[in-house]
């Protein structure tokens, strides 16, 4: 049955964001003086036709650190839910 | 004497491809192959190059999907077996992807796409790829690139270091790395670096652009005249 693994990929606290960081002055130069901090990451959507949850579960693990990611200087998180 | 056989991958979106196999082919008896991403056959090859470009675009990050390309499980088992490996800018980007080399390369500290001329000095001279330059002399070879900010935990920069692993830095007209030197945010100033075998070379700046008068460069033609001998000569 279908599951639907919804993942963030976040940079690293350690690593520079640079997109992020030009964001947050973009929004600073629109007067929103309360913004603190921007970081920008990637949300991937993937669907993945399993048997059950802990096997779709293992599978979107795997991507997320095979190819979704670079532990080198990435986090990801997943949130799994099964599809109807 | 045989020809020294030299591939140059070919992903879709490769684009010094052409610029390495021309570079490559001005040395004599040195004869390039062109091997396509979709391909297993490594043709022949004594040494690989994987050259600059966008990579499948550089979707995801850069180098990430290359490094699953069928091409590349070949030139991964070539570098195993400790067969001569390079990689140019997105080549060093897809070498990081594929373990074969140590760190990861994030966005330019400035947030800018540098497309200019570097200083850069090789602190080991030693390797296959550098034994025809003389220690701290200064090179000037340019860069191309979005993502060129190495980075690294800090054991394993120790580690690098502690084995002469980094064998390019970024440093001013007279040798020094400095900050102003450092195109990128580069960690220590890191240009390049080649794996604990020392087979297996990736830097960021483009020695093939630096291959020619015409081109204002000659510091190129070194790093790759080094290869070819090592090549012939073994």
């Amino acid at each position: 049955m279908p599951y639907t693994a919804k993942i963030k990929v976040t940079l690293r606290q350690s690593i520079l964001d640079v997109q992020g960081k030009a964001v947050e002055h973009a929004l600073k130069n629109l007067g929103y003086g309360t913004v603190e901090s921007a970081r920008i990451g990637k949300y991937i959507e993937v669907t993945i036709n399993e048997q059950d949850f802990q096997q779709a579960e293992r599978i979107a693990n795997e991507i997320s650190q095979k190819l979704l990611s670079n532990p080198v200087m990435e986090n990801y998180s997943i949130e799994l839910e099964q599809v109807n | 004497m045989a020809d020294v056989i030299v591939g140059v991958v070919v992903f879709p979106g490769s684009n010094c491809d052409h610029d390495t196999e021309y570079a490559v082919a001005s040395f004599e008896g040195v004869k390039p192959v062109m091997l396509w991403h979709n391909d297993h056959d490594l043709q022949g090859a004594q040494a690989i190059i994987l050259p600059g470009g966008f990579s499948y675009g550089d979707y995801l990050r850069a180098g990430s999907i290359a490094r699953f390309s069928p091409i590349m499980q070949e030139v991964i088992e070539f570098a195993r077996k400790g067969f001569p490996v390079l990689g140019i800018c997105n080549g060093f980007q897809v070498l990081l992807e594929s373990g074969l080399l140590e760190g990861a390369l994030s966005r330019n500290r400035d947030k800018k796409f540098l497309c200019c001329q570097t200083n850069i000095t090789p602190l080991n001279t030693s390797t296959i790829f550098t034994s025809k330059y003389n220690k701290d002399e200064v090179l000037s070879i340019p860069i191309a690139h979005g993502e060129g900010n190495y980075f690294a935990p800090p054991e394993v920069i120790e580690s690098l270091e502690e084995h002469d692993q980094i064998v390019f830095k970024y440093t001013d007209a007279f040798g020094q790395v400095t900050d102003e030197a450092n195109p990128n945010g580069s960690l220590n100033n890191i240009a390049g670096i080649i794996n604990r075998q020392g087979n297996v070379l990736g830097l960021m700046p483009h020695p093939e652009r630096a291959s020619e008068q015409l081109l204002g460069s000659l510091d190129g033609r070194p790093l790759l005249e080094s290869l070819f001998k090592h090549i012939a000569g073994a």
